[in-house]
Order: C-alpha cells, then sequence, then structure tokens
C-alpha cells in the first residue's frame, strides 16, 4: 500500500501521514518530551557524555571496594602517610595509614603492600583516595544543591508567572537583584558570612551555592508556565470554578516543568565546578577532606615547583575537567534539542 | 526610545536599595560586635568598652534603624565626626589588611582595571573572529575542531587550567611568572622617581619611560590574560557562532549572494554587521565581569586585584572587607550594566521598540 501514500518531502504530507507506531514509553511522556529523550541519546558526543557519567556513578558507588576507607567511621578524611610537606611521586611505598587491601589489588599491581598510586600531596594526603572518595563528594553536594535549587526555582518561577502583574514584577526584581553579584564572588561571600556559625563543613558552601542558584529555574519555569497557562483546558478549569493552586498543581506544572527538570539535572556538573571552586579558595571543608577543589588547593603551595611536583595538579585537575566534560557534553546535546527552532522536527 | 531609557533608569534605584538589603541581610549572621568593625578600627577587648561601642553605635537598635545607620553612617554629636556610613563610600575596617575597606579597594582596584584594559581586545576580538569563522564553514573542520574547542574549553575550571599552565609557562619554562612585578621592578617602582600618573602600572611605566618595567608588567600578565580569553572564547564562540548562521539564512543574505556579490562582502558586509549584536551585548557584560575582579584567575595566580583580595579576606573570614567588595562591585556592575543596556538600545532598533 505504501505506493499508495502521496510521496515528497514536506511537513504537512509528513505529518498527514504519519504512520509509525507509538511506543508505551512516547505515550507515557507525551510526544514533545519523548523528542527530547531520545535527541539526547543521538549525537557520539552525548552518548560519550553518558558514559562519563556513568563511569562516575560507577566510581562513587564502588569506592568502598577501590580503596576501602582506614577510618570506616568517618570515610571523606583522606589517610595521611606522614606530616612532611614534601609531596611524594607515584608509586612510593604507603608506610603509615595503608587502607586495607581490596581483592584487585593483588592481581593488577603484583604486590601485597599499598604504594602511592597518584602520589602524595602537601602533607602526605594519598591523592588517590582524595579523588576517589572525592567522586561521591561530588555527587552528594551536587544533588543536594540540584534539587534544592529545582524545588525553590520552580515553586518561586511557578507563583510569579501564574499570578503575574505585581507579583511577577516584584519577583523578578528579586532575580534581578540576587543575579547582580557575579555567581562565584556572591557564593564566596555568604559561605564566608556563615562559615563561623557552622563550622568548616560541606554546609556553608552548599547553602550558598543554593541561595544564589535558583534564579535560573525560575527565570526557565516562568517562561514555560507562561506559554502553558495560555492553552485552552487551563481556561477551561478556570471557568468551571477550579481553585488557583489546583489549577497550578494538576494542570499547569506537570505540563510545563520537564525542560526545567532535564536542564536541572544537567546543572551538577556546573554545581560541582562551583563547589570545586570555593573549595579551592579555601571556603568549605576542612583541611583533609576528600574533595576534589581541596585536592587541588594543595597545589598552591608548590607553585615554583610544579615541574617536579606535576601528578599533584594532573590527576585531580583531569578528573574535574572529564566530570564537568560529560555533564556538558550532554547539556550541549540538550541545548539544541530544546532550541525552539528545532521543535516539532524529529 | 526615551521611554526604555527612562523604564531602565526606573530598575536602578531598585536593584541598588535590592543590592544594599541584600549585602546588609548577610551582614546580620554577624554579631553586633562583629558588625562594629563597620565603625571602628579596633574592638575594645574590655566589656564594658564592648557595651559602649555597641550602644553608640546602635548595633542592638531594630533593623531599619540599623540599615539606615549602615547607610549613612554615625556622627559624634560634640564632634560632628561620622564614622561608617556607605553612602560615603566608608566601608568598615579590614582586619586582614588593617586598613579601611575603602582604602584597600582604592590599591587594589587599579590592577584590575589594568588587567582588564589589557585583557578585552584578545578576550573579546579572538572569540568573535572565531564564531564567524565557524559559522561560516559550518559543519566543516574549522566548525567542527571550534565545537569540541568550545566543549573542552568550557570544561576546564579556571583553576585547573591556570594551574597547569602555571606548571607549562612557569615551573617548566620559567616564561611567565605570577604576581604583578618582579622583585627589581617592585624596588623601582616604589622609588620616588617613579611617578604614578595614572596608576595604571603599564601606563605610568611607559610615560615613566621604563620599558623594562613594562615589559615585566605584561609579562606577569600574560597568564592570566591567556586563562581569561581561552574561558570566554567558548562562549564568545557559541554566541556569534548561532547569531551569524541565524542571520545567514535571512533572505537579504540570499539576496545579495543572488546578485553577484563575492561571498567575502555578503559575509564582512552585510551579514557579521548584524550578526554582531549578541556578541557586543555579550562583550559588554565581559567587560564588566572583568572590572567587578575575576576572583579565581587573580587568586590562582596571586595578582594583587580585588578578586583576590576579596578571596583572600573570605578565606580568612574577614567579613567585613568582602561584603565592601561586594558593595563596590555591586556598584560598579548596575551601573556598567546600565550603560550596557542602553547603548543596547542605540544599536538594536528592535529592543527600543519592543
Amino acid at each position: 500500500m505504501a505506493e499508495m501514500n502521496p510521496t515528497g518531502d514536506n511537513t504537512l504530507l509528513r505529518e498527514t501521514t504519519a504512520l509509525r507506531e507509538i511506543g508505551w514509553f512516547e505515550r507515557f511522556l507525551g510526544p514533545e518530551n519523548y523528542r527530547i529523550i531520545t535527541g539526547l541519546l543521538k549525537t557520539p558526543a552525548s552518548i560519550f557524555g553518558f558514559i562519563l557519567i556513568g563511569l562516575f556513578v560507577f566510581i562513587s558507588l564502588a569506592a568502598p571496594i577501590i580503596i576501602p576507607p582506614t577510618t570506616p567511621n568517618d570515610p571523606y578524611k583522606i589517610p595521611r602517610d606522614g606530616f612532611s610537606p614534601n609531596p611524594k611521586p607515584m608509586g612510593t611505598e604507603w608506610k603509615r595509614n595503608a587502607p586495607p587491601l581490596p581483592f584487585w589489588y593483588k592481581p593488577i599491581m603484583k604486590s601485597d603492600q599499598w604504594v602511592h598510586i597518584m602520589g602524595t600531596s602537601t602533607g602526605q594526603y594519598d591523592i588517590f583516595y582524595g579523588i576517589i572518595w572525592g567522586t561521591r563528594t561530588a555527587f552528594r553536594t551536587g544533588f543536594i544543591v540540584v534539587i534544592t535549587t529545582f524545588l525553590i526555582g520552580t515553586i518561586i518561577g511557578a507563583i510569579s508567572s501564574y499570578y503575574g502583574g505585581a507579583v511577577d514584577n516584584v519577583i523578578m526584581r528579586v532575580v534581578d537583584v540576587f543575579l547582580t553579584l557575579p555567581f562565584i564572588l556572591a557564593a564566596l561571600i555568604l559561605a564566608a558570612v556563615i562559615t563561623p556559625r557552622f563550622g568548616k563543613s560541606l554546609f556553608p558552601a552548599i547553602i550558598a551555592l543554593i541561595a544564589f542558584g535558583w534564579m535560573t529555574y525560575a527565570r526557565l519555569i516562568r517562561g514555560d508556565i507562561l506559554s502553558v497557562k495560555q492553552r485552552d483546558y487551563v481556561l477551561a478549569a478556570q471557568v468551571i470554578g477550579v481553585k488557583d493552586s489546583r489549577i497550578l498543581m494538576r494542570h499547569i506544572i506537570p505540563n510545563a516543568i520537564f525542560p526545567t527538570l532535564v536542564y536541572a539535572s544537567l546543572g551538577i556538573g556546573d554545581v560541582v565546578l562551583s563547589f570545586a571552586a570555593l573549595s579551592f579558595l579555601g571556603i568549605g571543608t576542612e583541611i583533609g577532606y576528600a574533595d576534589w577543589g581541596q585536592v587541588l588547593s594543595f597545589a598552591r603551595n608548590w607553585i615554583t615547583s610544579l615541574n617536579q611536583y606535576w601528578y599533584i595538579i594532573v590527576w585531580p585537575g583531569l578528573t574535574l575537567v572529564l566530570f564537568v566534560m560529560g555533564w556538558n557534553l550532554v547539556g550541549d546535546a540538550l541545548r539544541d534539542v530544546l532550541d525552539p527552532r528545532m521543535r516539532g522536527k524529529s | 526610545m526615551v521611554t526604555y531609557i527612562i523604564r531602565r533608569l526606573l530598575l536602578v534605584p531598585v536593584l541598588l536599595v535590592g543590592v544594599t538589603i541584600l549585602i546588609f541581610g548577610m551582614l546580620q549572621f554577624l554579631s553586633p560586635i562583629e558588625r562594629s568593625a563597620l565603625y571602628i578600627r579596633d574592638v575594645p577587648k574590655n566589656d564594658r568598652a564592648v557595651e559602649g561601642v555597641i550602644k553608640q553605635y546602635g548595633l542592638d537598635k531594630p533593623l531599619y534603624v540599623q540599615y539606615w545607620k549602615w547607610l549613612v553612617g554615625v556622627t559624634n554629636e560634640k564632634t560632628g565626626e561620622r564614622r561608617g556610613g556607605i553612602l560615603f563610600g566608608d566601608f568598615g575596617y579590614s582586619r586582614i589588611a588593617s586598613q579601611p575597606v575603602a582604602d584597600l579597594i582604592k590599591n587594589r582596584f587599579p590592577n584590575t582595571l589594568d588587567l582588564t584594559l589589557w585583557a578585552v581586545a584578545p578576550v573579546i576580538l579572538v572569540g568573535i573572529w572565531l564564531g564567524v569563522q565557524a559559522a561560516v564553514h559550518q559543519n566543516g573542520i574549522i566548525d567542527q575542531a571550534a565545537r569540541m574547542f568550545s566543549i573542552v574549553g568550557t570544561s576546564f575550571p579556571t583553576f585547573v587550567f591556570g594551574l597547569l599552565v602555571l606548571m607549562i609557562f612557569y615551573a617548566n619554562l620559567h616564561w611567565f611568572p605570577p604576581g604583578r612585578l618582579s622583585d627589581w621592578a617592585n624596588r623601582v617602582v616604589l622609588t620616588n622617581t617613579f611617578h604614578h600618573y595614572t596608576q595604571l602600572l603599564t601606563f605610568d611605566a611607559l610615560l615613566n619611560g621604563r620599558f623594562d618595567i613594562f615589559l615585566d608588567a605584561l609579562r606577569h600578565m600574560f597568564l592570566p590574560i591567556l586563562t581569561l580569553s581561552y574561558i570566554s572564547w567558548a562562549t564568545f564562540l557559541r554566541v556569534t557562532r548561532s547569531s551569524m548562521l541565524e542571520t545567514l539564512r535571512m533572505e537579504y543574505i540570499t539576496t545579495a549572494r543572488a546578485k553577484g556579490l563575492p561571498e567575502k562582502d555578503v559575509i564582512y558586509k552585510h551579514a557579521q554587521p548584524n550578526a554582531m549584536i549578541p556578541a557586543i551585548t555579550l562583550a559588554g557584560f565581559s567587560v564588566i565581569g572583568l572590572l567587578g575582579g575575576v576572583v579565581i584567575t587573580e587568586t590562582v595566580f596571586t595578582y594583587p586585584g580585588i578578586g583576590q583580595a576579596a578571596a583572600q579576606a573570605a578565606a580568612q573570614l574577614d567579613v567585613v572587607t568582602v561584603l565592601g567588595f561586594a558593595l563596590f562591585n555591586g556598584f560598579i556592575l548596575i551601573c556598567s550594566n546600565l550603560v550596557v543596556d542602553v547603548l543596547y538600545a542605540f544599536v538594536d532598533p528592535r529592543v527600543r521598540l519592543s
């Protein structure tokens, strides 16, 4: 029967003759959201991005198997092999505080004595340990910050766009105020202000990143809600007298939230980057906590001899770059998919 | 046009009040006695004196009273001497620098300005050029390379890139040191015979006829400029490329080609000027960003600008200093954003008509 269908290449024809099967997944997500998901899985770059992300997820889940903690009660404390300030090169024997041997170590390294696989940094902190357990820190901070900023941003953006008028105006001016200071400076200040209250821990930096991170989501969801608000089913609900809160929760947000949700899930790369920047600047966790920015900041004392101690920046630096790159590659594909000029094309 | 500018101007006081409230809000995390650094140099040791200070500067009064005092300062009734008052440019005392925060900013800002002036051309022009090339050769080798470069560029954290170039160009090759000046040059600059006409080191060196010091200053600024350029090129590339691609699809470009204009004229005379508008805005914002002090870059290269001072103060939890920098930064950003927006209206008729 195929030859009876009209042929040629124009959009109208393609739409009228669309006979393709719609699977349960597409039915579940709706055509537009389904297009976003499949678009993300199409280019080699984004697939590579997903592979990188998967690798880091694996590392963070398998951390206790890759390198078991020396102090099981406090696994995020990087074990120290002595107190000498000078970094030790890769492959040096691990004399004090060596972690228990994992099962993979003997077959691969052909030895039953831990060595510093990536060397040690200032104060004999093991770099390999810092990187592996730092992956967990990265995901933890990333998830906490992204979920919280997403929720705050969605609520504020939804209120702003649904009520419109003066409410919208005031909220958007507040957003403007929060966006005035450069992000990293603002976060740095807030973290410095609250550190004496919380002590040195993950919290000051996390709170600072949340306080200055919700504005993008608020703006994004606001734009999407403004367009969903115009649809007929919202008008219909208003006409039959459904309550505002119910219209917002049941009809508007579920239909508007998906692009922001995908955008948020890819925000983890940026959050981890900012968090690392803050701890690199000396704000955040106490010295010796397994987090990438911290491990990198050890290098600040050795700028003049980095030719000798290259491993104290190359390994943690590479880890951070690969992590952020994974999220960026997927994010780049997402930008193409969400580009309004691409809508409606498959 | 006039309505647009008036509406934009009306936003300025709103933003200024908003930013001061935001920063004042953050100050409230401090105890009253810590906040006294806003008005006095040394926090007194004994309890009676502490109470006196709190009372004198109203640090236990309701918030709106404190906010007002913070804005206009506290005047001593007998001597008529005013202390504090951010509206008069008095941001309090810096613990780490043991001098008024305003003086610290005054010392550091010329360095940041100097870096900005030298970084502007490489950051903006090269980024835009890359974007145009990528768009003109869409999906060609240049485009693919540029795209790859832009992804790698955005994935490289500033401090990782900075440390890597320091490792290569300083620790290994000894070409470009961090800091501001070499020791010998610093000694010359501090002597009486070296006149500070503009406070900008590179220009002062030229005006004093010290070409060697000028070169030394540039040598120290090379790596920060490289880092700043590298991280901004990716953004410029992306913005210019997409706006250029959009312009190249316009009908007047087809017309220009159809009437037989050489491709070079079509691209550089017809398409590029119109495609530049988003890039120009971005350029405005990145200059503003540079002026505000680039915290991480300045810290990595120990370049004594305002960003580095802010980071140092934050790391030592000297909150009054950090918030002083934030205020200064906020004022600069709000004013220069205004300038960019108004200029934008002149460049792009669509903005002022909407």
